[in-house]
């Protein structure tokens, strides 16, 4: 099946031949005839999903099996986060990591490498992986894991689908005291406050601050800083909430007037400190009620633009890059600031030590020259940017900000890959 | 918890009844053609909370071994309060128009093996007085159409089949119920282009479980089916001829 398609920023878009396999066999019989990438729900923002051919994997979406005593669960690469999150909350357990939304498949999660609201405490998404099952190139299917073909393992954690097609894998999860979060908000007046905030907080299992990035002088960076913790009532209970979806829109309602008078209101109906009891829905993904809010910014799309700067020049890196968006007036309500802990082995995986920022940009004529000045900044400071946001970078640039990217190539070239696993954004990266 | 039987257990909309099943731990016996599909399927049932997972592999065009298949379901389980028959294919009408063996093969699938199931399941729920059968047709069967004809004729005698049955398992207290789904997005139908009229496997199920449990008789799903076929019923045959619909 022929379809348009792109991933959740809705730009670029491109026609490709959709399968979507049931079995083993049919994922076997896909690789040997076209080169291809596999593809879950799409929720990457840029073209890391999308090639002329599409491996979509929402067939492959069955628990295989749970260990109550570990709470290891092995399921196939097309189970969506949520589908977890609604079967295991319940009985106590939940993701060691998750991303802003369930609407992720486990085998997207695993490619991206995905971090949460606890990365300073508890890593990545990979790092709660102990084993993958792999679909190579060459169509035969291998188990991979920090023992067992390591440097594999390390090269799919975070390798956008470019080693083979993940068909299972096994996620530790972890007990929980409750459904619900005791959530934090504290207002920061400032960037400096910020970053001391998030230090005096640094032992809090879940932060993550939205940032006013139309804030100036010496309001630059004044933010929301939310905090939170798993609650100790013993009480499971996942709501089900009602949820809207938005119509698609001839044009964007994202604009300059729209964003500043959203995060002006936003920031001044919040109380200096508060703290609260929230569902862990409203608490991690407080978009998942909003369905297609993607289209929010219109029929061009936008990109999110998401960087890490390192700890060490974090704070004037920030300044340097709050200042220009601030002047340059893009920006949305969207931006986000969070503390990443340490980097871990996975060759292309994004978090580095330091302070990562992530800012919706409604695609406009001048926005790529724009983002390219953020580019420079970025890499200055020895930072990069995250692949599963990016639909632009160049191929520089990635390779400046990965320095790993050559043994990434390697492995690839040893198992198999080349030629049979790409997307349009590996192509752009120069990646064979 | 209800004990039910699933014919057809790896086709979408089942599989995805199932899954609402077996999050309420019912006891689930699986039927289906093929074994590997079949016993991921029951594995990753029986993690959701399904009380029991039993499965059978069965290619269902053989219906000299129906009777057998529902004995050995009403044996395993020790009863049967719900069937959902749910098999079928999407065969190739230019094939069958030209090669009547190919309409044979793709009325047996969807016909002729959901009228025999119905006929054994029917006098065993008659037997017990009580007991549902849901049966999967298609809104394809409400009109004989130039692009899917031989696949609608199949749907339209078990539409057809199902509400006779219904009429003579009443007396009987046995609920009878006629699902007509309309485009739905599945592997079946992977090779369209899908819009506005489409919906998914999770879609159609939940109003399974719901017209279950109300004891509906005939239901379009999505609902807005029931409108679109209701005036695609009205055009006259002269008008209708001349469309390419």
């Amino acid at each position: 099946m022929i379809m348009e398609l792109s991933g959740w920023g809705r730009y670029p878009k491109i026609d490709a031949q959709v399968n979507q396999p049931s079995t083993l066999e049919q994922c076997q019989s896909l690789i040997q005839s076209s080169t291809l990438i596999a593809r879950g729900l799409g929720r990457s923002y840029g073209d890391s999903s999308l090639s002329t051919y599409i491996l979509d994997t929402r067939y492959l979406n069955h628990f295989i099996s749970f260990d109550e005593s570990l709470g290891l669960l092995k399921c196939e690469a097309g189970v969506v986060l949520q589908d977890i999150i609604h079967h295991f909350v319940p009985r106590g357990w939940f993701l060691a990591v998750t991303p802003g939304t369930g609407f992720v498949s486990v085998g997207g999660a695993i490619a991206s490498d995905v971090h949460g609201k606890n990365h300073h405490s508890v890593g990545t998404f990979t790092e709660h992986i102990t084993e993958i099952e792999l679909l190579l190139g060459t169509g035969e299917r291998v188990t991979t894991s920090r023992n067992k073909l390591p440097e594999l393992f390390h090269a799919t954690c975070g390798g956008m689908g470019l080693t083979g097609v993940i068909l299972s894998a096994t996620l530790m999860l972890k007990p929980i005291t409750s459904s619900f979060i005791k959530e934090t908000i504290i207002k920061v007046p400032d960037l400096d406050e910020l970053l001391n905030a998030f230090a005096n907080h640094k032992n809090t299992t879940y932060s993550v601050a939205w940032i006013d990035c139309l804030a100036k002088g010496k309001n630059l960076g004044r933010s929301l800083l939310m905090l939170g913790e798993h609650c100790e009532t013993s009480h499971y209970q996942m709501q089900r909430k009602k949820v809207f979806s938005i119509p698609s829109l001839p044009i964007g309602v994202i604009n300059k007037l729209s964003i500043r008078t959203f995060n002006s209101i936003y920031y001044a109906k919040t109380p200096h400190e508060r703290t609260q009891t929230t569902s862990l829905e409203r608490f991690f993904y407080p978009l998942d009620q909003i369905h297609n809010w993607n289209r929010l910014y219109g029929k061009a799309g936008f990109v999110q633009y998401q960087c890490v700067i390192p700890y060490s020049s974090g704070e004037k890196g920030l300044r340097d890059l709050l200042e220009l968006i601030e002047s340059s007036g893009n920006g949305s309500f969207l931006a986000v600031l969070k503390v990443l802990g340490p980097t871990n082995d996975n060759y292309l995986s994004f978090p580095l030590e330091g302070y990562t920022l992530a800012i919706d940009f409604k695609i406009t004529p001048s926005l790529f020259r724009f983002l390219k000045s953020l580019d420079t900044i970025v890499l200055n400071f020895g930072g990069r940017l995250y692949l599963t946001k990016d639909a632009r970078m160049s191929e520089t640039t990635f390779k400046e900000g990965y320095p790993k990217w050559e043994a990434f190539e390697e492995i690839r070239a040893q198992y198999g890959a080349m030629g049979k696993f790409a997307s349009m954004q590996s192509k752009r990266l120069g990646l064979l | 918890m209800k004990k039910i039987l699933l014919i057809g257990a790896t086709s979408a909309i089942v599989e995805a009844t199932a899954r609402i099943w077996a999050k309420e731990h019912h006891s689930l016996y699986l039927v289906a053609r093929n074994e590997s599909r079949l016993q991921t399927i029951a594995a990753d049932l029986k993690i959701r909370g399904a009380h029991s997972v039993y499965t059978q592999v069965m290619d269902l065009n053989n219906i000299e071994n129906h009777q057998s298949l529902i004995d050995t379901a009403i044996q395993t389980m020790g009863a049967l309060d719900i069937v959902l028959i749910g098999h079928g294919s999407l065969g190739d009408q230019k094939a069958g128009e030209k090669d009547f063996n190919i309409a044979l093969k793709e009325l047996n699938t969807n016909a002729i093996s959901v009228l025999s199931l119905l006929t054994y399941l029917g006098n065993y729920f008659e037997s017990l007085q009580k007991g549902t059968i849901a049966v999967i047709s298609s809104v394809a069967g409400d009109r004989g159409r130039e692009s899917n004809y031989i696949y609608g004729t199949a749907k339209a005698a078990v539409s057809t089949f199902a509400q006779g049955l219904r009429q003579r398992l009443h007396k009987s207290n046995v609920h009878v119920l006629t699902i007509k789904p309309g485009f739905v997005d599945t592997p079946m139908t992977s090779k369209f282009k899908k819009g506005f009229l489409w919906s998914s496997p999770e879609v159609v199920a939940h109003t399974i479980y719901k017209s279950i449990e109300k004891g509906r008789n005939v239901i379009y799903v999505p609902w807005f089916w029931y409108g679109i076929m209701m005036i695609t019923r009205m055009i006259t045959e002269e008008l209708f001829k001349r469309r390419s619909l």
